[in-house]
């Protein structure tokens, strides 16, 4: 029997020698930034880093970032979950459709939406125009807390939609069943079969949503609300680098905090759940409220979508009279980004690899620390990251400053735990009796990898790329530093013409944009385990 | 094993057959799981071409014993040898896919990605293109799936999944082939066909196999031997029917079927019991010196009848279990004790009937010494 014996190795005992070392080595090269961030904030001394520190300036700027974070997670979840449950567990109709819909937020960079907002909303932006003739002079405040926390929450939420639906769909529901005959109804059901079931799901999509709303540069930029990332970038293009590093020290280690609620959330999460797939049938069905189901999942995917739609469509309509202005669009730029973007994808997979490995099939105290180091690249804000690897590079890699490689370093260090992530949760649905097998038929333990365990995680690792993929096409902070002179992508081309007003010349690398990362979209939803039913 | 082995005088099988050669040899191996032990001191031989079942309750580390020798886990300490050849032990660790040791897997564990003829070619990677089609399709013919090379595991049926797992390690041409719980998987009636099934693949191919399982039924009917495994250490070895009928040990006994404990004492030509005297000689090897001691005389359901009486009885019937052909009494006796008993469907005792019982065993009973009994006797 499977249960004789324990899958879990003790400590670090019968760690692969070749994985670890690998792990170890990418692991120590997305924590160097990090390196960079000490170093300058013990610059700073002691009595002035206290000083700073204790400014009522910097305490709200404290406050502020912590009741993004907490009201953005709290609201992806409420939006999150139960849409995720209405397109995998009821009989709500155009299932397939509101799926795909409510996915799609994802694909739109926030800093757009954050556009979009304050051009449809703002005091005197379209919307009020609309409503001009009805005698509307001024709309509220869009700008500050409010403006930043929804649009960051409608470009977030389907972090929290996605995990969690894979989850209800690979619950078995002959549990529920169970439940049910056991004198519980299919509210007690839920709350007592499945939301444990799901819990580790919605951890892990809530730590993506809470990580982004924290790192996010552009929404609070535009939104123009004091949060860490915004008064970081602020004081280090004025030169205030004392207050930017240990803001940004600051920033790190309330990510860890955050990290480290979610893994004492996550608790012992089995690593290998019983048989491949549950069974999986029967819904709930919705009768009259299938409306309002259906109302909801409209309201915040047409509030997400087509408002940046809709403003972008303008933009387009109304560039056409700037032609020949020298911001104007050239394709090129498009090619860039894809170009870079698909180099991040690759390297970040290749890296993520053995950490994912060794996490999934060896968990010990030293591969969770290597799967955490991931993270804290990723949670360091990407203006962070790109100021840290600007003064890297100027001191200690001058080669490659303003290359192509720094660029995708930063990328990488930034991404590297979306593929983690993806290829660890492939990995941990393989049996483990199947490269045993393959052992036992004569071949190695790298031979039965690559024969059996890389086939079954195939999808996992595309999932993974993708993922990275779109996520590196729509980074804002990071190339802004980073990018050679005069390279310019659909991100900077974007943020230079919005910046200096020309909106119609943001219009048409903006949709491109779009495009290309609803593409990746689809390979994400495309995916084995992921097939949108 | 138990110091109730003591009293046995006729030889026991625990060596290999005679005439045929050991492939696979352990010697006193042992595997713990940090402070937790869970096989001690395991030492076991098993001989060309026979087939044997590690045969216990779940935990007593009989997958874990299957795990060392195929090289999956490594042992703490004792020695594994292969044809003589040491392949586990002090300083020395042969990898699994050098062993040249076939498994079949509890859930079969067949690469999904990959189609019946493709799992089964898996192990022949070396082997020239033609050779291994034609291997492959032996296989395919002697499993009965000569139709479903191109299928994928997913679209097999549990017995067809099972055949390609058994093909797909038999390939290679394995020195030993271990099978995992094979049949748990399985539902009852294809169960009993595919063991007769099994058996009759290993038995055609030659090969050694050590299969494990905890049913008793499945362990009798596929083995040549049986080893019983409890608590990490193997109680006793032997053939079927040597196991079931001269148990060594109270476990092995209470494992294999239903079992009753007889209290008796023995002088003379007789073993006084509570249902009258009992022969000597109808005691599996009684030693001298125990004579006038208290002994626990084993009776199977079979070798005991139950007749109703009016007057004087020797107990009454407290529970029947009706098993279809038979029907199980639980006789509660004057004394406390509580045997039970195995009738045709069609002689029916009512519950609190007060009956006679009478022995009625042709063949040696075993015994055990009273004063080895368990204090939680279960």
């Amino acid at each position: 029997m499977a249960t004789d014996h324990p899958t879990v190795d003790d400590a670090s005992d019968g760690l692969p020698l070749p994985t670890t070392v690998a792990s170890g080595a990418v692991a120590a090269a997305v924590l160097l930034p990090l390196v960079w961030l000490v170093r300058t904030a013990l610059d700073v001394g002691l009595a002035e880093a206290i000083d700073i520190s204790t400014r009522p300036s910097t305490v709200q700027v404290f406050v502020n970032s912590a009741a993004l974070v907490v009201v953005v997670t709290v609201a992806s979840v409420l939006i999150g979950v139960p849409l995720a449950y209405l397109t995998v567990r009821t009989d709500l109709p155009f299932r397939r459709g509101f799926t795909v819909a409510v996915s799609l937020p994802l694909v739109i960079p926030s800093y757009i939406g954050a556009f979009a907002f304050v051009s449809a909303f703002g005091p005197q932006g379209a919307f009020q125009r609309l409503l001009a003739p009805l005698g509307v002079e001024r709309l509220p405040e869009i700008y500050g807390f409010v403006g930043a926390s929804l649009v960051i929450t409608l470009y977030t939420y389907p972090y929290v939609f996605i995990t969690t639906r894979a989850a209800l769909k690979s619950l078995d529901t002959t549990l529920i069943d169970a439940a049910r005959t056991l004198e519980h109804s299919q509210w007690e059901a839920f709350r007592r079969v499945t939301v444990p079931q799901i819990k580790p799901a919605v951890g892990a999509g809530s730590l993506l949503v809470a990580l982004y709303a924290l790192s996010d540069f552009g929404t609070p930029a535009i939104m123009q609300f004091d949060a860490f990332t915004r008064v970081i970038y602020v004081e280090f293009t004025t030169f205030g680098r004392d207050v930017a590093s240990l803001l940004s020290l600051q920033l790190v280690a309330v990510t860890l905090l955050i990290l480290g609620l979610e893994s004492h959330v996550r608790g012992n999460e089995p690593l290998y759940a019983g048989r491949q797939g549950g069974r999986t049938s029967g819904t709930v069905r919705l009768g009259t409220w299938k409306y309002v189901a259906m109302a909801a999942c409209l309201a915040v995917s047409g509030l997400a979508l087509f408002v940046p739609l809709g403003i972008l469509l303008t933009w387009l309509a109304q560039g056409g009279a700037e032609v020949g202005n020298a911001l104007a669009f050239q394709p090129a730029y498009a090619l860039n980004s894809v170009g870079v973007s698909a180099g991040a994808a690759l390297v970040a997979t290749v890296a993520g690899l053995p950490i994912a490995y060794l996490a999934a099939s060896h968990r010990s105290r030293l591969t969770e620390a290597f799967e955490r180091a991931t993270y804290v690249g990723y949670a360091v804000p990407g203006v962070v990251l790109g100021l840290a690897l600007v003064y890297l590079g100027t001191s200690y890699a001058r080669p490659i400053y303003q290359t192509l490689y720094l660029l995708v370093a930063a990328y990488v260090v930034r991404f590297l735990p979306q593929a983690v992530g993806s290829m660890r949760a492939s990995f941990l649905r393989v049996n483990p009796a199947l490269p045993e097998a393959a052992r036992t038929l004569g071949r190695s333990s790298f031979g039965a990898f690559r024969a059996v365990t890389l086939p079954l995680i195939a999808p996992g690792l595309f999932g993974g790329a993708a993922l990275v993929f779109l996520t590196t096409m729509k980074e804002l902070p990071a190339t802004l530093l980073l990018r050679p002179s005069g390279f310019k992508t659909l991100v900077t081309h974007i943020w230079s013409a919005t910046a200096s007003g020309y909106y119609g010349h943001a219009a048409v690398p903006a949709l491109i944009l779009l495009g290309v990362s609803a593409l990746s979209m689809l390979v994400i939803l495309s995916q084995e385990g992921y097939d949108v039913k | 094993m138990s110091n109730s082995t003591i009293h046995a005088t006729e030889a026991r099988t625990d060596e290999p057959t005679a005439g045929s050669a050991p492939v696979l040899e352990l010697t006193d191996v042992s595997k713990s799981y940090g402070a937790e032990r869970v096989i001690e001191d395991l030492s076991l031989t098993v001989t060309e071409g026979e087939i044997l079942t590690l045969l216990g309750p779940s935990g007593c580390g009989k997958t874990t014993t299957l795990r060392l020798i195929a090289g999956l886990e490594r042992p703490n300490g004792g020695k594994i040898a292969l044809n003589g050849a040491a392949v586990s032990g002090p300083g020395r660790f042969v990898e699994p896919e050098d062993r040249g040791i076939g498994v079949v897997f509890q859930e079969f564990a067949l690469f999904p990605h990959l189609t019946a003829a493709e799992n089964v070619a898996f192990g022949l990677e070396a082997w020239d293109a033609a050779d291994r089609e034609e291997r492959v399709e032996e296989l395919l013919d002697l499993v009965g799936l000569e139709a479903q090379g191109d299928s994928y595991p997913d679209e097999l049926s549990g017995g067809q999944q099972q055949r390609v797992a058994l093909a797909r390690s038999l390939a290679p041409e394995p020195e030993v082939l271990l099978l995992d719980e094979p049949f748990s998987n399985l539902d009852v009636d294809l169960r009993v066909k595919m063991r007769e099934e099994v058996r009759r693949i290993l038995k055609e191919t030659g090969v050694t196999a050590i299969s494990v399982t905890h049913d008793q039924e499945e362990a009798m009917s596929i083995s040549d031997r049986v080893a019983v495994m409890n608590d990490g250490r193997i109680e006793q070895v032997g053939n079927p029917e040597q196991v079931f009928q001269q148990p060594e040990s109270r476990f092995v006994a209470g494992f294999l079927g239903h079992a009753s404990f007889l209290p008796g004492y023995v002088h003379g030509g007789e073993v006084t019991t509570g249902l009258g005297p009992v022969p000597r000689d109808q005691i599996n090897g009684l030693a001298g010196t125990y004579d006038r001691t208290r002994i626990d005389v084993l009776v199977r359901p079979d070798d005991i009848r139950a007749i109703p009486v009016d007057g004087e009885a020797d107990g009454r019937v407290v529970s029947r279990r009706y098993l279809g052909p038979t029907v199980l009494y639980e006789i509660h006796l004057d004394d406390d004790t509580a045997v039970q008993c195995m009738h045709n469907h069609d002689e029916s005792l009512p519950l609190d009937t007060t009956v006679r019982i009478e022995l009625d065993a042709d063949h040696e009973l075993a015994w055990f010494p009273t004063d080895q009994r368990p204090l939680d006797d279960e």
